[in-house]
């Protein structure tokens, strides 16, 4: 139930930025415009709503959609006890996000993470760099036109 | 090719790799340091070596197939890992696991937490010199492993806990052998307090070194024992109460510095803890099936006899698939029938049970969660373990991210060791209990 509360707060103190709230399979996230997501999570940072954590930070490829993108971002209040999810949707030919390296540290490995697998640039982001890949990887392995068995060995296998 | 460290480093001071193979380093990662003298002046991490596409794998596989992927993250405790991604589908399908299932899961789950910290605790000792610590915890970690194998058939690649309850039922020996193990591990415990906890060399290498203040490990995501050993309270388990942890007695230990020594301690008395739970759990665990009874036909009497009548004796299986026969089933697995192997004296016997096993197992057909998207996260060895899915309505995930604990906990290494000198970096990497699978999926 707390989760709804904060939702519905957050839809009142920013009407337009929101654009819908979803929910499925028991899970509530609000969908949010990307240019909001910095005021947004600075207001969810902070007291009274108090998520001081992010837990997780991922993407996703919906290949064929318009908006292709969805970032999804998991927020977590450890005196509420609730989490909170947020979703931006991101267009293939614009495909920055404003960095959540000043509010967050662990936002520094996680978006080079999602830099680095799927391509997604993060403004402000001070070292953005692939992370499990190696520098001259070509492709960003997790979108869904890379292909499962392509393999770019780093040091030439036998013949 | 340059990297950060290497551009940024002072003409005069020295960069030093330790890794990706060192000793010390178990797993692979790669920590380069600008050293003054012994001084860690910077320092940069490099992990990523152990990266074989987890999340891509898990999108080309079934949702029943992928299974045994998962095991591979924390290999050291690879039943949470089941009962993480298990618990996420079976929260896209509503699915009502057994009460039996529950205990069994429960009490794996536990042994599990106890070996993950009992190997990185031996680890973190051993590499501080303290050589019998290390036996010691072995020793107890070969007794938990023994009732895992008895359980699950493996000591790692568990693959155990299933969509809908578990593969087999717990042995006839099992209180035994579990008996057995908590009363070693206790041993071990008492000892290892004994060992290391007033040792000078033990404390001089990590009490207050690398010290973590709370507001910093919330900001860096930490969870698990790390994040409770600076005194922040954060169990999964007590938060949001999974399978029957909120019908048992428990306490969730709490450190004041977060530093190392803290880190140990901590452990050490979640360990304590798992303990007692593994005792409840064993206690209260409910039992409805008729008791074990060895024998019944063999499989090709009754495959020749399927041919003329309907074959309603007991086959004997084989003994990889002991526990698991069909009178157990609600004891252990979900009655939903979709979602479940049907059971094999089924399949082998009659029309409709082969008929059910293709339609399981078929591609395209099988396990086919309804769209959306779901997180759910239980209390990994590390901290919380959560599995966020995408579903598209067909038999395979569109997309599986895995929140790694020890992602957000390695995060912070580099500014923990800065400042220190090199030999701190040992202890304090060892009390992080970085796992390569899980970390680089």
């Amino acid at each position: 139930m707390e989760e709804k509360d904060v939702l519905e707060r957050l839809r009142e103190r920013f009407p337009a930025e929101i654009k819908e709230i979803t929910r499925s399979l028991g899970d509530e996230a609000a969908v949010i415009d990307k240019a909001a997501l910095l005021p947004i999570v600075t207001f969810l940072k902070q007291k009274p709503e108090d998520y001081a954590m992010l837990l997780d930070l991922t993407c996703v490829d919906y290949r064929g959609e318009k908006p292709r993108f969805e970032m999804v971002y998991h927020l977590f209040s450890l005196t509420g006890r609730a989490r909170l999810r947020i979703k931006v949707r991101l267009d293939e030919n614009d495909l920055w996000i404003a960095s959540l390296t000043p509010l967050w540290k662990n936002a520094h490995w996680l978006e080079r993470e999602v830099y680095d697998l799927f391509g997604v640039h993060f403004e402000g982001h001070p070292d953005l760099r692939r992370i499990f890949m190696w520098e001259g990887f070509e492709g960003h392995p997790l979108r869904k036109d890379y292909p499962l068995r392509r393999s770019q060995p780093l040091i030439r296998l036998k013949d | 090719m340059p990297t950060r460290i290497q551009k940024e480093a002072r003409p005069d001071t020295m960069l030093l790799n330790m890794g990706p193979s060192h000793p010390a380093m178990h797993g692979t990662i790669r920590i380069m340091l600008e050293l003054d003298g012994e001084r860690i002046l910077n320092s940069e991490v490099e992990v990523g070596y152990l990266h074989r596409g987890f999340e891509k794998t898990c999108e080309h596989r079934t949702y029943f197939n992928l299974l045994p992927y998962t095991d591979r993250l924390n290999y050291v405790s690879p039943l949470i890992n089941n009962l993480g991604y298990v618990m996420t589908v079976e929260k896209m399908l509503g699915v009502v696991v057994p009460e039996r299932a529950q205990h069994i899961r429960v009490l794996m789950s536990e042994l599990s937490r106890i070996s993950d910290h009992l190997t990185c605790l031996a680890a973190m000792a051993m590499e501080c010199g303290a050589f019998t610590v290390f036996l010691y915890k072995m020793k107890a970690r070969e007794f938990i492993w023994d009732v895992i194998e008895q359980t699950t058939g493996a000591r790692m690649t568990t693959s155990y806990i299933r969509i809908g309850g578990v593969r087999a039922d717990l042995h006839t020996d099992f209180d035994v052998v579990l008996k057995k193990a908590v009363a070693e591990t206790r041993g071990v415990l008492k000892d290892v307090h004994g060992l290391l906890d007033k040792n000078k060399i033990f404390l001089n290498r990590t009490r207050d070194v690398a010290v973590m203040s709370p507001e910093d490990a919330v900001a860096y995501g930490w969870t698990g024992p790390c994040l409770r050993s600076t005194g922040v309270l954060y169990d999964v388990r007590k938060a949001f109460p999974y399978l029957i942890y909120d019908r048992l007695n428990w306490d969730v230990p709490l450190g004041e510095r977060g530093d190392n020594f803290d880190r140990y301690l901590v452990r050490m008395r979640e360990m304590e803890q798992s303990l007692r739970i593994v005792e409840q759990a064993a206690a209260r665990i409910p039992k409805t099936s008729p008791a074990l009874t060895a024998g019944g036909i063999e499989p090709s009497a009754a495959i020749r006899d399927s041919r003329r009548r309907r074959v309603r004796e007991a086959v004997a299986l084989s003994p990889n698939l002991e526990g698991s026969e069909e009178y157990r089933y609600p004891d252990i697995l979900a009655s939903d029938k979709g979602y479940v192997v049907p059971p094999k004296e089924e399949t082998y016997t009659s029309i409709e049970g082969l008929i059910n096993h293709f339609k399981f197992f078929m591609r395209g057909h099988g396990i086919r969660p309804p769209k959306g998207d779901v997180y759910f996260a239980v209390e990994g060895g590390n901290g919380e373990l959560g599995f966020y899915i995408v579903s598209d309505g067909t038999d395979r995930p569109y997309r599986l991210h895995l929140r790694a604990p020890c992602f957000h906990i390695v995060a912070a290494l580099e500014q923990l060791i800065r400042g220190r000198y090199v030999a701190d970096v040992i202890p304090t990497f060892g009390s992080m209990n970085m796992i390569g699978g899980e970390l680089d999926r």
